[in-house]
């Protein structure tokens, strides 16, 4: 048993590097221009889908790929948002970046559909299904390789946020869009381009999720519920909150699975609502993320 | 202005007799009773082209459809053409509901086919019901259809409970000392998968095959790696898995090969019988072997009809005869049923067609024989187990059934 629990906190903490992955974008698209972008999902499965064009067609390592896959997704993201959301102001523009975000949910699943049909594929490449024996049990290579993606982008984004003058420009309209204008900062350049950031890191989640499941152009759904619930218990807007929230949530998953695996999707959940109940602002709050 | 009193009345007492008068006139449309035309036979029917059981709603898709050209290529239904109404459920259950009142009640549709899966065929039988509709379909087969008891039910397929009977039946015939003495039984919580599983596991454990897992897992789970290393550290030597499509038993495999481990058996639900979508999904050829799954119809299926309809299928849809789903077959097979028993009735009546299904008449289809008992299930089709052996999905069991060849036992290790 002690074997079975060490293993399952294994595949938790590994299984929430790749949520994270997934998540990242998410939370900063949020964090930044208060979009629910309830297309992450769908292009979560676009960059798996990019990633098989590469692997399948071109024979293009998916490691490799993602030098090519992750420019591809920011152009897709800003010209997302520079085609759907810029435009949406007033009262009504959270509504209707939700509508919006949606919409793009639905073209990119029909484009996917017309594209590779709705037979299941998945990507291999000779890592995918090996594993490394430590500590007395196998940890798959795919996973492990994912984890270490997570931290990089998680710092990667770090110190595009608290070390460039973008990153500055980014906080500064996160704090307050109207006085980053008056000092001169270009908001709707900042914000096309942090979509766009938020897009291309969804283009290494693409990869890996891809390489961990097979999947359709339908398989975004099943993830857009995960990924909203773990941003929301990181505190929307805190990448490295989203990676701990993560491991959190996919740990005690990974654990219920052990006795009783029908409940997982329901503790699943509702750890998010126990912790949310002491701590209404997610574990890393929003204000404390932009006050940084 | 001056009102209306009684011209109000009037209104509101005329409007109720109008809207009294279209609910009666629906309640009692009778399945298909309008009387017949020159125009085309219009069938409706709800599939999941979107949604998680778009894989399998878009190849009954292209069975019906399949069908539809045969049937206008040989003169149509007593002599008047056919003609399909689609619509698409997102594989949801509400939505299913919706399609069938939809086509039933506006569209008034002649006759229905059946969606795909038992959760979306079971409360679209009730609507068929409702309005008196012989419900033919053919991925209705579990329990919750079944129990049910509606007796315009009709299950061209195999029930599946007993799909994994042929599996169990072999285990039995085998020399103890080659018995697996093992299992593990994972199974998603889904009206398909766990009846089947649960019964085979009911009838190994007497033969002294010690279960060592067996457990329900969500359906929706979008991560199999922690299920698949806890059974993978019990090491089971038949690996018994409730899957309902590929990404399940993919996810099971590929958990496998990473923590080194390797059943003698393992057979899975549903996944493997999709062709060369489960081929692909796992990685090639080399992963797919001595993989086993139960099913009533292959590709290979030794029946001219059956052999017709894959050419066919190739030759409208491209690739390979071994890449035929079997759900093209269910469908195809609903077609032929429904039209037999229109021919048979000269009519589409629903009561008149619901009687004559019911009237134990045996039908043919390119599954084999059809026959209907009380409560719709076809207790003429016969299970067969069908294994992946070096790129070629086979018909293993039962070992003594025409077409059947050597099981592959045990099974290979993993390719990569």
């Amino acid at each position: 048993m002690g074997t079975e629990i060490a293993h399952a906190i294994a595949d938790g903490i590994l299984g929430g590097g790749v949520y994270a992955l997934m998540a990242a974008g998410l939370t900063l698209v949020f964090g930044v221009l208060d979009i629910i972008n309830v297309a992450q999902g769908i292009l979560v499965v676009l960059g798996a889908y990019l990633s098989y064009v590469l692997s399948v067609h071109l024979h293009i390592d998916l490691l490799v790929g993602l030098l090519i896959t992750v420019p591809a997704m920011f152009v897709i993201g800003v010209v997302i948002y520079w085609l759907f959301i810029r435009t949406l102001r007033g009262a009504e523009r959270t509504s209707m970046t939700l509508l919006a975000c949606f919409a793009v949910a639905l073209i990119i699943e029909g484009v996917l559909y017309r594209e590779f049909g709705s037979n299941y594929v998945s990507l291999n490449a000779w890592y995918v299904n090996q594993s490394v024996h430590i500590l007395g049990f196998y940890l798959a290579d795919i996973y492990l390789i994912g984890f270490g993606l997570a931290v990089a982008a998680v710092v990667v984004l770090y110190l595009i946020l608290y070390r460039t003058t973008f990153g500055r420009a980014v906080r500064a309209t996160m704090q307050n869009q109207t006085a980053a204008r008056l000092i001169g900062i270009d908001v709707n350049r900042v914000a096309a381009l942090t979509f766009g950031i938020g897009v291309a890191v969804t283009a290494i989640g693409g990869m890996v999720y891809g390489s961990i499941t097979s999947f359709t152009p339908n398989s975004g759904y099943d993830l857009i519920s995960r990924l909203l619930a773990i941003v929301i218990l990181a505190g929307m807007g805190s990448i490295g909150g989203a990676l701990a929230a993560a491991v959190f949530m996919t740990t005690i998953e990974a654990l219920v699975d052990i006795w009783q695996p029908d409940w997982s999707i329901v503790v699943f959940y509702l750890a998010m609502v126990i912790v949310l109940t002491f701590r209404p602002q997610g574990l890393f709050g929003r204000h404390a993320v932009r006050a940084q | 202005m001056r009102s209306h009193p009684h011209r109000a009345r009037y209104l509101a007492l005329g409007t109720t007799a109008l809207l009294a008068a279209a609910l009666i006139a629906g309640c009692s449309s009778g399945g298909g009773s309008k009387p017949s035309s020159s125009g085309p036979i219009i069938i409706g029917t709800s599939l999941s082209l979107t949604g998680d059981f778009s894989t399998d709603g878009i190849a009954f898709e292209k069975g019906y459809e399949l069908w539809v050209h045969d049937i206008n290529a040989h003169g149509g239904i007593m002599g008047r053409k056919v003609q399909l109404d689609i619509l698409n459920d997102n594989s949801s259950q509400t939505q299913v509901v919706t399609n069938y009142t939809d086509l039933i009640n506006v569209k008034h549709v002649d006759l229905t086919f059946g969606p795909f899966s038992s959760l979306l065929t079971a409360p679209a039988a009730e609507v068929a019901h409702r309005y008196n509709f012989a419900f033919i379909e053919g991925a209705g087969g579990s329990p919750l259809v079944f129990g049910e008891k509606l007796p315009d039910v009709f299950d061209v397929a195999l029930p599946v409970a007993n799909e994994l009977d042929p599996f169990v039946n072999w285990i039995k015939s085998l020399p103890a000392s080659q018995r697996p003495t093992t299992a593990a039984y994972p199974m998603a919580n889904d009206p398909f998968a766990t009846p089947q599983v649960q019964l085979a596991q009911s009838e190994l454990q007497p033969l002294g095959i010690k279960t060592l897992y067996s457990k329900i897992f969500p359906e929706e789970e979008p991560d199999y790696l922690p299920n698949a290393d806890i059974v993978a550290g019990k090491k089971p030597q038949a690996v018994i898995l409730g899957s309902v499509d590929v990404p399940t038993v993919a996810a099971f495999m590929k958990g496998f090969e990473e923590q080194h481990y390797n059943p003698k058996v393992f057979v899975a639900a549903a996944g493997p019988d999709q062709g060369s979508a489960f081929e692909s999904a796992v990685g090639g050829p080399g992963n797919a072997n001595g993989m086993m799954v139960p099913d009533a119809w292959y590709p290979g299926y030794p029946s001219a009809t059956s052999q017709a309809m894959v050419n066919e299928y190739v030759a409208k849809y491209g690739g390979t005869a071994s890449g035929v789903n079997a759900d093209v077959a269910e469908a195809y097979s609903v077609g032929e049923v429904t039209a037999q028993a229109v021919e048979a009735t000269h009519s589409l009546s629903g009561p008149k067609l619901i009687a004559y299904l019911h009237s134990g008449v045996t039908l043919t289809s390119v599954e084999g024989p059809v026959s209907f008992n009380s409560i719709g299930e076809n207790v003429k089709a016969i299970a067969f187990i069908f294994q992946w052996q070096n790129g070629k999905f086979v018909q293993v069991l039962p070992t003594t059934a025409t077409g059947s060849v050597p099981i592959l036992y045990p099974k290979t290790n993993w390719s990569s």
